[in-house]
């Protein structure tokens, strides 16, 4: 196994491309080193990239925050402008693991895992997050959900990395929310999860609504659905009822240690339920 | 001189809430666990496990490994001794397979390197030939006739014919009139109920450091609840002489039974052995899991009749226990506990324990009683329920007393289960109210405690101090403890007394630290030490003062002259013979063997109250008080300490710890991630109660307080979640999927 | 494999070591810089008891690997007395009996630490779930809590 820390991006990107074994990228390293020490993948070489210009910083940017890839969850907690605009995004970030994984580990990292139970996936699906990747045909701009593509599984090419994600400005009026399932209150993974992005006009209707569901289909997925049926609403029984249904007909979870088909699915319903109507009080609605 | 013969009840050290003398090494990170210690040209042992959870090991060749540079032993089963006794040579096959792997994780090889990547290498190097076979994890499906057989020919003399071919011993007793007892019943219930597997979880996995000459001679370094025991086993599996043999525990962190027995011991001393240099094994969390004791899973039948105003008229058990791959005995205590703190007319129990492919079975804190108590007290608040009676009325009505016969055969002596009882009722936990989809459950819970074979050596310092040498690890405060005892005795400052934790050499057998025996085995010695050593000094003093060794006595930590012709002298401390003794007789020590009796029966009530989410199953504890009978608290923050401790791990094992086992028979959850131990955040405060009713068996009435903790917490919490739930739970842990599933049935 | 030659302070302390690219931190300080206080309890960064102060930061030391504590601060258990003057946490937990086996204690005691220096009087609620992440199997947390509030407090009022 080697270890390198390349100077730049582009240094990095050769690297990877030129490995022919495998690869792993090492941001917070918390899932990185699991794997390595459960002997499950061992890498031929680790590509360090934390030290880079920008993996560490968080930026505004157009009304919104870039986040480097290399920021920890602890970080982006402390961050007070971040965390009031973006509150579920962030919640989803801090529910990673314990205490000292959170000094460690980086949202991107959790993407690029790539389970369906990364907890601060959908929460960046729900906001609408872009990510920025780099490679050897340069840098392009991929909205957060096409990253993900099954279990352990990612759109990104060989030679590819992530290098910041970029959270967009925040309209009046809007707020959003993570909850997740786990059987303890802590140190697990998601049995379930769900986050959801309002926004409201003045009178507290719905105008806009994104809803995303985690550990219940092979990726992080955005429910349209589920958000067409909160929008128009003040999120009255109906609209929740017709939400709770979407995302339970966007469900196609799977049976294991964690958790059965019926269990999930049931409670990612409640979960989207609970989240939307935290994201409606974030976004100043009332009822 | 006189000692008084009757349990003491005043104290000056005893209940004091002193600092423990390990305290500074282990909040400074210097204290000395199994992995932390290393020797000079050590080289690291690692173990091969097999995949599968049942084959035929055709062949192992292990020329690859052995062949790589850096690798300097590779050993299999036929490289240790051959014992006679099944008892080793069972552990000797759990060590290193002998034909068969018997369960995911069992080991077949092993290696020793100079380095963890070249062992790492150097397993992968060895290849193994295996013939997959069926296998079973569950405990019903493996009593039934045609399930696979894990090992042929274990079944011992007490099976019945007829019965499947993994059973490996079958029990029944009781007395009365069952049919009787049912037939005065006003409301009769019978009800299953399934309990999954659940590991000690202790933090510290298994460690050694083994050294072992060509002359025979070995040193072993190791976390062990008893080194003397891991040197009977070592001795035995490896060929090796007792005496030739020193085992020293490390300080250790955790075990609760499941540090009983060896797994990597006998396999580092024969890399030794083979190697000529010091080898040492440290276990990944992984094989923690995998291959280290968990508790029985259990299967049980439970009926029990009560009259409308909560008399019990008659109870049977019926309890399936499987303990892995190897037999064990634990069904007995479940049997001899499931009613124990009840008097009954007529009670009967039954037990099986089957073989499984699992690891083998180790004691985890009061091993085979929480599950069979989970059974009968869940029944019993069902009842209660059913027939509109306060369940703590219940219990007292029918509680278990001074004189009653145990469903076990004995008749009891002092026991604290009413005052418990009656404390739990006076309790504003029990008044409190409760809200929406909450409710509150209880539950009594019982541990026997052993004593059992105990050394202690008490040694008289120069300068007044006193040495005290024992031979059991210290795994809950228990220095501090026989060092209190040893002060109080004496009656000298607890600060003056240190006690050591020694090797095998260096003192006589101990049994191991389990059964809740050190405290009291170990402070009955000490105690008896102490006096022994009183006796010297008193006959010091009279011959210094020329007087009849009898017309002294000790008090206040000095020897006086009593009685009509003993004289006037002043009184001499400890410390004014002790400056003396070379000039009065010598060294002065007091020393006690004993195979300690009379250890004192042990009961609880937990109280908790949860809340349950009636959307996603999800309990949370609102609410938790342990009220137990701890006899004499020596050091009450000690005794809370194992009240809370074991309740917590009750906890765990009512909620969320199991052994999830798949299709293929491998384990799914051999991490910390997925075997759910409770965390901080998932608690309330754990409220204690201690009731102090003197065991008469010793002489500052200790009972053991270690075990019946872990007893109550899982039909305490059961009975709870069904209040809330208003639905019967019956198979733990009561995992939110399961409490979602069984609230949309109701 | 090659081995890295790294620099970093630990404790306050230079300290250099040879490592080999896959090990991790806490294999180093016990391995090969003989600080065996901070235990492996699971290596998966479950347990909490590997717990260090990397960077000023309460990390798990199984999950860093030794190269990237290059030109690093490190603190351990080793350095949380000062000589022989006990941190209050630490003289607290053996006053109130807040540890039975004593191998989650150092990495709690690290990780309480950190806690107390980003706020000095956490409610019983934030200590458990900062703590979330140490497991201990003998104490069920209780005096654990309990010591670290009376930490606290000595501390604040000091």
């Amino acid at each position: 196994m080697k270890y390198v820390k390349p100077e730049s991006l582009h240094a990095a990107s050769v690297l990877l491309s030129e490995e022919p074994g495998t690869t792993r990228i090492l941001a917070g390293g918390t899932d990185v080193l699991v794997q390595l020490r459960s002997e499950v993948v061992e890498p031929d070489l680790i590509v360090d990239l934390k030290h880079l210009e920008g993996f560490g910083d968080i930026t505004s940017e157009d009304g919104g925050f870039r986040i480097g890839a290399g920021v920890p969850s602890a970080e982006m907690y402390e961050h007070k402008a971040l965390h009031a605009a973006w509150p579920g995004v962030i919640e989803g970030a801090e529910l990673i693991g314990s205490t000292q994984i959170q000094g460690r580990c980086t949202m991107v990292g959790n993407l690029c895992n790539g389970s369906p139970a990364g907890d601060s996936v959908p929460g960046m699906v729900a906001a609408g997050a872009v990510v920025r990747v780099h490679g050897p045909d340069g840098e392009r701009d991929v909205p957060v959900e096409e990253i993900p593509t099954g279990p352990g599984k990612t759109s990104l090419a060989k030679g590819e990395f992530i290098t910041s994600i970029f959270l967009p400005a925040r309209p009046e009026r809007s707020g959003d929310a993570y909850l997740r399932f786990i059987p303890r209150t802590e140190m697990d993974i998601a049995v379930s999860s769900a986050a959801a992005n309002l926004e409201l006009d003045t009178d507290g209707t719905v105008t806009s609504a994104r809803v995303a569901v985690g550990a219940v289909a092979p990726t992080v997925r955005l429910v349209e659905e589920a958000g067409t049926a909160l929008v128009g609403s003040k999120l009255d029984d109906t609209a929740i009822a017709n939400m709770m249904a979407a995302v339970e007909a966007a469900c196609s979870p799977i049976d294991d240690k964690r958790g059965t088909v019926e269990f999930r699915t049931k409670t990612a319903g409640v979960l989207a339920k609970r989240a939307a109507h935290i994201a409606y009080e974030r976004a100043g609605g009332s009822k | 001189m006189a000692f008084d013969e009757n349990v003491k009840t005043e104290f000056k050290v005893i209940g004091q809430r002193v600092s423990r003398p390990d305290g500074i090494d282990k909040v400074t990170g210097k204290a000395l666990y199994g992995a932390d210690l290393s020797a000079p040209g050590m080289l690291i042992g690692r173990v091969l496990r097999s995949p599968h959870a049942h084959a035929r090991i055709k062949k192992i060749d292990t020329s690859a490994s052995e062949a790589m540079k850096g690798v300097k032993a590779v050993v299999v089963n036929s490289d240790l001794a051959e014992p006679e006794d099944d008892f080793f040579r069972d552990v000797k096959d759990n060590c290193l397979a002998r034909d068969k792997a018997l369960y995911d994780g069992h080991a077949v090889a092993a290696v020793a390197a100079t380095s963890r990547s070249i062992a790492r290498a150097a397993i992968r190097a060895i290849k193994v030939e295996y013939e997959e076979l069926p296998s079973v994890t569950d405990v019903d499906e493996a009593m039934k006739p045609d399930a696979p057989v894990v090992q042929e020919g274990r079944a011992d003399e007490t099976v019945p014919a007829g019965s499947g071919p993994n059973v490996t011993t079958y029990l029944e007793f009781g007395h009365g009139d069952l049919e009787a007892g049912f037939a005065k019943a006003d409301k009769i219930i019978e009800r299953s109920f399934k309990t999954a597997a659940t590991h000690q979880g202790y933090i510290e996995p298994h460690a050694c450091l083994a050294s072992m000459g060509a002359d025979g001679r070995g040193d072993l370094w190791c976390c062990t609840q008893g080194q003397y025991n891991v040197r009977t086993i070592c001795a035995e599996v490896c060929g090796i002489e007792a005496t030739q043999l020193r085992v020293t525990a490390s300080e250790i962190g955790g075990g609760f039974g499941g540090k009983t027995t060896c797994f990597i011991e006998p396999v580092a001393l024969a890399l030794s052995r083979k190697s000529g240099k010091p080898v040492k094994i440290v276990m990944s969390r992984e094989e923690v899991f995998r291959a280290t004791g968990p508790t029985v899973s259990s299967s049980s039948d439970v009926k029990v009749g009560m009259t409308k105003d909560g008399r019990i008229t008659a109870a049977s058990a019926k309890l399936r226990y499987q303990g892995g791959a190897f037999p064990c005995g634990t069904v007995e205590f479940g049997a001899q506990s499931a009613f124990a703190a009840y008097d009954l007319e007529a009670v009967r129990s039954y037990g099986w324990n089957t073989l499984t492919n699992r690891p083998k079975e180790a004691a985890y804190r009061a091993p085979g009683a929480p599950m069979a108590i989970y059974a009968v007290e869940s029944v019993v608040d069902e009842l209660c329920q059913e027939l509109g009676l306060d369940p703590l009325d219940v219990r007292l009505k029918n509680a278990a007393k001074k004189g009653t016969l145990a469903s076990y055969g004995p008749t009891f002596n002092d026991i604290g289960l009413v005052a418990t009882l009656e404390a739990a009722k006076a309790h504003p936990h029990y008044a409190a109210p409760l809200g929406e989809n909450q409710g509150r459950g209880l539950s009594c819970g019982f541990w026997f405690n052993f004593g059992g074979n105990t050394c202690v050596s008490l040694n008289v310092n120069h300068d007044g101090t006193v040495g005290v040498v024992e031979g059991n690890p210290d795994i809950g405060g228990s220095r501090a403890s026989i060092s209190m005892m040893a002060a109080e005795e004496l009656d000298i400052p607890y600060e003056k007394v240190r006690t050591v934790i020694t090797d095998t050499n260096s003192l006589g057998f101990n049994d191991v630290t389990d059964g809740s025996r050190v405290t009291f085995a170990v402070g009955l010695a000490t105690i008896e030490a102490a006096r022994a050593a009183k006796r010297e000094m008193c006959k010091r003093a009279a011959q210094i003062w020329g007087i009849d060794a009898e017309a002294v006595v000790w008090e206040d930590g000095a020897a006086k002259p009593s009685g009509p012709n003993a004289g006037d002298h002043p009184p001499m401390t400890l410390a004014e013979i002790a400056a003396d003794m070379d000039s009065t007789g010598g060294p002065i020590a007091g020393h006690h063997e004993v195979n300690a009796d009379g250890a004192g029966v042990s009961f609880g009530v937990h109280l908790v109250d949860t809340e349950v989410d009636p959307e996603t199953g999800a309990t949370k504890i609102l609410r938790y008080t342990v009220f137990q009978d701890a006899g004499k608290a020596i050091h009450p923050d000690y005794v809370e300490g194992q009240m809370q401790g074991g309740a917590v791990q009750g906890i765990g094992w009512a909620l969320n710890e199991e052994y999830i086992y798949g299709e293929d028979g491998r384990l799914q959850n051999p991490m910390f991630l997925d075997y759910r131990v409770p965390v901080a955040s998932d608690l309330p405060a754990i409220d204690t109660v201690i009731l102090e009713i003197p065991n008469p068996g010793h002489p500052y009435g200790v009972r053991g307080v270690g075990e019946t903790s872990i007893v109550p917490p899982l039909a305490a919490i059961s009975n709870a979640v069904s209040r809330a739930a208003d639905v019967r739970m019956s198979e733990l842990p009561m995992s939110p999927p399961r409490v979602l599933k069984a609230m949309s049935e109701r | 494999m090659k081995n890295f030659h790294i620099n970093t302070t630990v404790n306050g302390d230079e300290a250099e070591f040879i490592c080999e690219p896959d090990e991790t931190l806490l294999d180093v300080l016990r391995n090969r810089l003989g600080m065996t206080g901070s235990k492996e309890g699971c290596g998966t960064g479950d347990c909490g008891a590997c717990s260090v102060i990397l960077n000023d930061r309460l990390v798990c030391s199984c999950l860093v690997l030794a190269a990237e504590a290059e030109g690093g601060k490190v603190d351990t258990i080793e350095g949380m007395a000062d000589g022989d003057k006990l941190h209050p946490l630490q003289k607290v937990f053996i006053e109130k009996a807040a540890l039975q086996c004593g191998v989650c204690t150092p990495g709690i005691l690290v990780a309480a630490k950190a806690l107390l220096e980003k706020n000095p009087d956490p409610s019983e609620t934030e200590i458990r779930y900062w703590l979330a992440g140490n497991l201990c199997r003998c104490t069920g947390y209780d005096k654990i809590i309990k010591a670290v509030q009376d930490a606290a407090a000595e501390m604040r009022s000091a």
